[in-house]
């Protein structure tokens, strides 16, 4: 009955970074960005890109793990290419992080009364419903969307969408 | 005969016929907007080029015509082949310190200069690279003769850029010339789409730059300085590890004064060769792979190693791990990415060589090296270079001499193989732009045309090219562009008619079989250089005709020339350290039992 949708790794994994990165809005940066990654063999795991306040600017939130030494290099490789202004790891920093998921669930009339009080747990928002489906969209950290589709595992998970992680440094540090 | 030269006439009166009958005179250039191919030659007049290396085509014919059009006093140089203008430019750059520029046309006019970029890349020399792209309507349609360059080259240029507006040319090229010859120096490329550079710019000549992200000056941590200065003061077994930073920063004063002032014995890469004189009783010479046995004996020795300018390349520490295990290490490099990239270090600052220098002399004196200085002068007198002069004629005897008769006076640039390691150990570098070679990347058939960007470079001075048969062959096309501009380059294409190096390995790790060495079909190359207009060849093939024809060729400067010196067909360089072994594992001399294969990867 359970379909495994997620990928369990990226949210247990000890060794996931988020690093985000402020860049100029040029073109190719982000490929210039992606470069530093792939040539390393690493795997992006998610990756958020949108403008920042400034138009002239952007903002990436990567996610990926690797060991603390070869994080350091890729964050000293990207703060090295010229559209980027700062890359900065903020794992283990006090940082606001939230992701967004959309999940499809398929359920008949019996199951949807319980799948709509899990979603109120978890302050999902119902946004979509039909006769055999219905959309949950949550937001929060990625261990609540994790533990959200834990719950569901017992229903049909049809379809999950996920953002992959955004993130604000708290108080007066710079994201 | 006859009939043909008549016929050739008539051909000749039908073509004046077409030709227009008034004279078109362009317009002056200041009353009429420019296009955007004149506003980039404006541009490089604003930098300062002197000259242009390149190869037409479609895409790329605005750009050349504007070299004519704006009547600039830039000079246009035609080359044969396009890895051969990069490598020029890269020579031309390495001896200035400026940026060397290349113009070529689009497709596989650009692809041919990838080459010459990641050269230029690996060893951080600037470069400003100029490609035609197709017009941008048919960007991303497989035009004819449409290649992406921008992606191409992306991983091996500092930056790049794909123009799509005109009016961006002139700040384009302003920021190119910026970011290559700034920092930690590297080649940048810009491709111009056909209708950009035909199309009007309108926008001001210097424009302000627009690099939020890039902030190349970096203020001198004296801190950091003080810190390194009191472990300095504390090493009694120092070393002074010396790469090509030192040479672009232009910081060879610097590091003849803390070298003295400390007493410190100093060892160079290959890049590094030329920025502490090889003659100096505190040189080592090179090390690493085939550096010198006092100069890896050194590594395993010292108490201290400080490394200025240099990335701690894989073919200098051996295996990582065990790299000077028991010293303090020491790192200064502009690149803060560099820092603890291969070596983890105790002290580190990031910066300018010459900067850094500067405040590290004010907190320094004399340490207590004396034994030191007299352990390691023992190995220098244990562990010499040495080869035999008899038997067959050695790559090291012509070098050898090759360094008695230029004493240190010539600037010369290598290929790479056994000739180039050979060329480093034997000759002695006194000059900071006595020596250009390909490091990083290695590239065969990098050293003739390196060796014509430094005769730009430098009219006056003496050129040679130490080449192998192997790379020789890879960009001789370039004895025309040599020719045309009477380039007196010698060229010593030292001929064992193997690709020597790859031979040497076969030899020791794969027991000999020979695979794809042997370079059957060589040319006579001093006939070959003899059919090109104002080229000289010679002809080398006994030790005791070494130094008559060295001379010869250096008196010959009407054009290049070109030596076919005719040696040992295999011999191997020593001293080696296998790729991925760690310094003790260096072998001096023929090993006596089979070597293991190689775990490094080159
Ligand atoms: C473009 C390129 N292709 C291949 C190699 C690999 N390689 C390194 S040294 C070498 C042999 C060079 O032979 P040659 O130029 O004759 O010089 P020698 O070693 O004989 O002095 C080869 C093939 C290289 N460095 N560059």
């Amino acid at each position: 009955m359970t379909t495994q949708v997620v990928n369990p790794h990226i949210a247990q994994s000890t060794g996931l970074h988020t690093i985000s990165v402020y860049v100029a809005n040029k073109p190719g940066v982000l490929a210039r960005i992606a470069q530093v990654f792939a040539r390393r063999g690493y795997n992006i795991e998610s990756l958020v890109v949108s403008p920042a306040m400034d138009g002239n600017f952007s903002r990436m939130t990567i996610g990926l793990s690797g060991s603390p030494e070869g994080m350091e290099q890729i964050i000293k490789q990207t703060s090295k290419l010229i559209d980027v202004l700062r890359c900065t790891d903020h794992t283990d920093d006090n940082a606001v992080v939230k992701e967004l998921a959309l999940v499809k669930v398929r359920v008949g009339a019996e199951q949807r009364a319980e799948v709509l009080q899990i979603g109120e747990h978890f302050g999902c928002k119902t946004v979509d419903l039909t006769e055999t489906s219905l959309i949950l969209q949550c937001t929060g950290n990625s261990e609540k969307i994790d533990a959200l589709i834990g719950m569901l595992g017992k229903f049909r998970i049809i379809e999950l969408v996920r953002t992959g992680k955004v993130l604000m440094a708290r108080g007066d540090g710079l994201t | 005969m006859t009939t043909l030269a008549v016929a050739d006439k008539t051909l000749d009166q039908k073509a004046d016929h077409l030709r227009p009958q008034v004279e078109v005179k362009n317009p002056p250039i200041s009353k009429q907007v420019l296009d955007g191919a004149q506003a980039l030659v404006k541009g490089l007049e604003r930098q300062g080029v002197e000259y242009i290396w390149g190869l037409s085509g479609g895409a790329a014919i605005p750009i050349f015509d504007a070299l004519v059009t704006t009547g600039t006093k830039i000079k246009l140089v035609l080359v044969r082949h396009e890895q051969g203008a990069t490598h020029i430019a890269d020579g031309y750059a390495r001896i200035t310190g400026r940026p060397g520029v290349v113009l070529v046309t689009s497709g596989p006019g650009a692809t041919n200069t990838v080459t010459g970029i990641m050269t230029a890349h690996m060893d951080s020399v600037p470069m400003v690279v100029l490609t035609g792209q197709t017009i941008t309507a048919m960007l991303g349609k497989d035009a004819f003769q449409e290649a992406d360059v921008f992606g191409i080259t992306m991983p091996v240029v500092k930056h790049s850029y794909l123009v799509k507006r005109t009016n961006d040319i002139p700040r384009v090229i302003k920021e190119a010339f910026y970011i290559a010859s700034t920092g930690r120096p590297g080649p940048v490329l810009i491709d111009i789409p056909k209708d950009v550079s035909s199309g009007p710019c309108t926008s001001d000549l210097d424009p302000p730059m627009d690099l939020p992200g890039y902030n190349p000056f970096i203020p001198v941590d004296k801190d950091r300085v003080k810190g390194i200065a009191e472990a300095l003061l504390k090493s009694k077994r120092p070393v002074l590890l010396v790469g090509h930073g030192v040479l672009i920063s232009r910081a060879w004063d610097q590091l003849r004064r803390l070298a003295e002032t400390l007493q410190a014995p100093v060892t160079t890469t290959l890049l590094g060769k030329g920025a502490f004189p090889e003659t100096h009783p505190l040189s080592l010479g090179m090390l690493g792979m085939h550096g010198t046995a006092y100069a890896n004996k050194a590594m395993l020795e010292c108490d201290l190693v400080m490394s200025i300018g240099s990335r701690f390349d894989d073919r200098i520490i051996g295996q990582a791990p065990k790299f000077c295990r028991d010293a303090v290490r020491i790192h200064i490099d502009i690149d803060a990415a560099e820092i603890n990239k291969m070596i983890k270090v105790h002290h580190w600052c990031v910066g300018d060589a010459k900067e850094v220098l500067e405040e590290l002399i004010k907190h320094v004196r004399k340490l207590d090296t004396d034994a030191w200085l007299n352990h390691l002068d023992g190995l220098k007198k244990k562990f010499p270079l040495k080869y035999k002069k008899y038997g067959g004629l050695k790559m090291q005897y012509i070098l050898d001499e090759l360094d008695k008769l230029t004493g240190g006076n010539a600037i010369v640039t290598t290929d790479v193989g056994q000739h180039q390691m050979w060329a480093a150990q034997f000759m002695k570098t006194v000059r900071p732009d006595g020596w250009l070679s390909s490091g990083g990347a290695g590239t065969m058939g990098y050293g003739f045309p390196a060796a014509i960007g430094a005769q730009f470079a430098k009219p006056h001075d003496m050129v040679w090219a130490v080449v192998g048969d192997g790379g020789f062959q890879m960009t001789m096309c370039e004895l025309a562009t040599a020719c045309v501009h009477k380039l007196p380059v010698k060229v010593l294409v030292l001929n064992n008619h193997y690709l020597g190096m790859v031979r040497q390995w076969q030899e020791l790790f794969f027991e000999n079989r020979e695979s794809g060495v042997d370079l059957e079909g060589n040319p006579d190359f001093a006939k070959l250089a003899e059919c090109y207009p104002g080229a000289k060849g010679f002809t080398l093939k006994r030790g005791a005709d070494i130094r008559k024809i060295l001379k010869r060729a250096m008196d010959y400067n009407d054009g290049p020339c070109v030596i076919n010196a005719e040696v040992e067909k295999a011999d191997n360089v020593y001293p080696m350290i296998p790729a991925g072994r760690a310094i003790e594992d260096m072998i001096l001399e023929p090993p006596k039992h089979k070597l293991e294969k190689p775990t490094g990867s080159t």
